[in-house]
């Protein structure tokens, strides 16, 4: 390797190598947060406001999510629960 | 101009302002970043690394507010990763280790070759696109020539001597730029 330029081609497609890409479902995941969050807090807004919902929700979460029409990723739920549980 | 050429100051203050795409953005920028803390220098199992990864950006979505220097977002995202990936191995993750974790030092080291890394990719987003590609799939997908010759409709025979193009390419851009980036393992 020239000590004046560290780069040259083989160091350079080594580095490369370095860093394959994370599995693009945990990329999609991480992504998604800031909507996930807006979600939940939605959620836990109405829940807040509105006696029937709350008492739907108490009963059954995912029922409840699905009457009121809320389309809502399986993962998100243990992050809706956890929410739901300081309201 | 495109999210993936603007500095990660001004991707952190759209993040900061709502910006979705921005989002999408910074966490494509640091995903390969965090997942090789994860898995190749702290060596933590698929399951392991999957937590702590997303911890990472739900972490950094969270607490954006609090960083400093929003010019220093990747030392800051390369700590809390180490943080996290040390967390797991001693809250009982070491169990599922796939081998042995790293010393400190070898971390160090780690760190300091993945900080290296990321000025490579970082003049590689200043390439054409097509140069970004064709590299990004040989060197980091590990993808064949005739793979890749069938996904961008080239014959396998002119792949070899376009990555050697657009490396030499890639070698020029780098050539006389001194690293941007700050060595994370002080931080």
């Amino acid at each position: 390797m020239n000590a004046n330029f560290p780069y040259d081609e083989e160091r350079v497609a080594e580095l490369l190598r370095t860093l394959p890409p994370a599995p693009e479902a945990w990329v999609k995941a991480a992504q998604e947060l800031p909507r996930a969050r807006q979600e939940i807090n939605e959620i836990a807004a109405r829940v807040e406001a509105d006696k029937e919902f709350r008492a739907a929700v108490t009963r059954d979460l995912e029922a409840a999510l699905e009457a009121a029409g809320y389309d809502i990723d399986p993962s998100l739920l243990p992050a809706l629960r956890a929410r739901l549980s300081s309201v | 101009m495109s999210l993936a050429l603007i500095a990660d100051a001004d991707l952190v203050a759209r993040c900061r302002s709502g910006d979705q795409a921005a989002w999408d953005e910074l966490v494509n920028r640091f995903s390969r970043y965090v997942y090789a803390i994860t898995s190749r220098v702290y060596r933590l199992s698929q399951h392991d690394a999957e937590d702590v990864f997303q911890d990472v950006f739900t972490r950094t979505f969270e607490h954006l507010d609090e960083l400093r220097d929003d010019a220093a977002v990747r030392p800051w995202i390369a700590t809390l990763t180490r943080r996290l990936c040390v967390d797991k191995l001693r809250s009982g993750g070491r169990e599922h280790l796939v081998e042995e974790p790293l010393e400190d030092a070898g971390a160090d080291d780690g760190l300091a070759q993945l900080d290296e890394a990321m000025a490579v990719h970082e003049a590689m987003r200043t390439l054409p696109e097509h140069c970004a590609e064709i590299l990004d799939r040989f060197f980091t997908r590990d993808e064949s020539y005739r793979t890749i010759g069938d996904a961008l409709e080239l014959p396998p025979g002119t792949i070899a001597s376009r990555i050697s193009r657009c490396l030499s390419k890639l070698r020029a851009q780098l050539e006389g730029r001194k690293p941007r980036f700050q060595p994370s393992i002080d931080q």
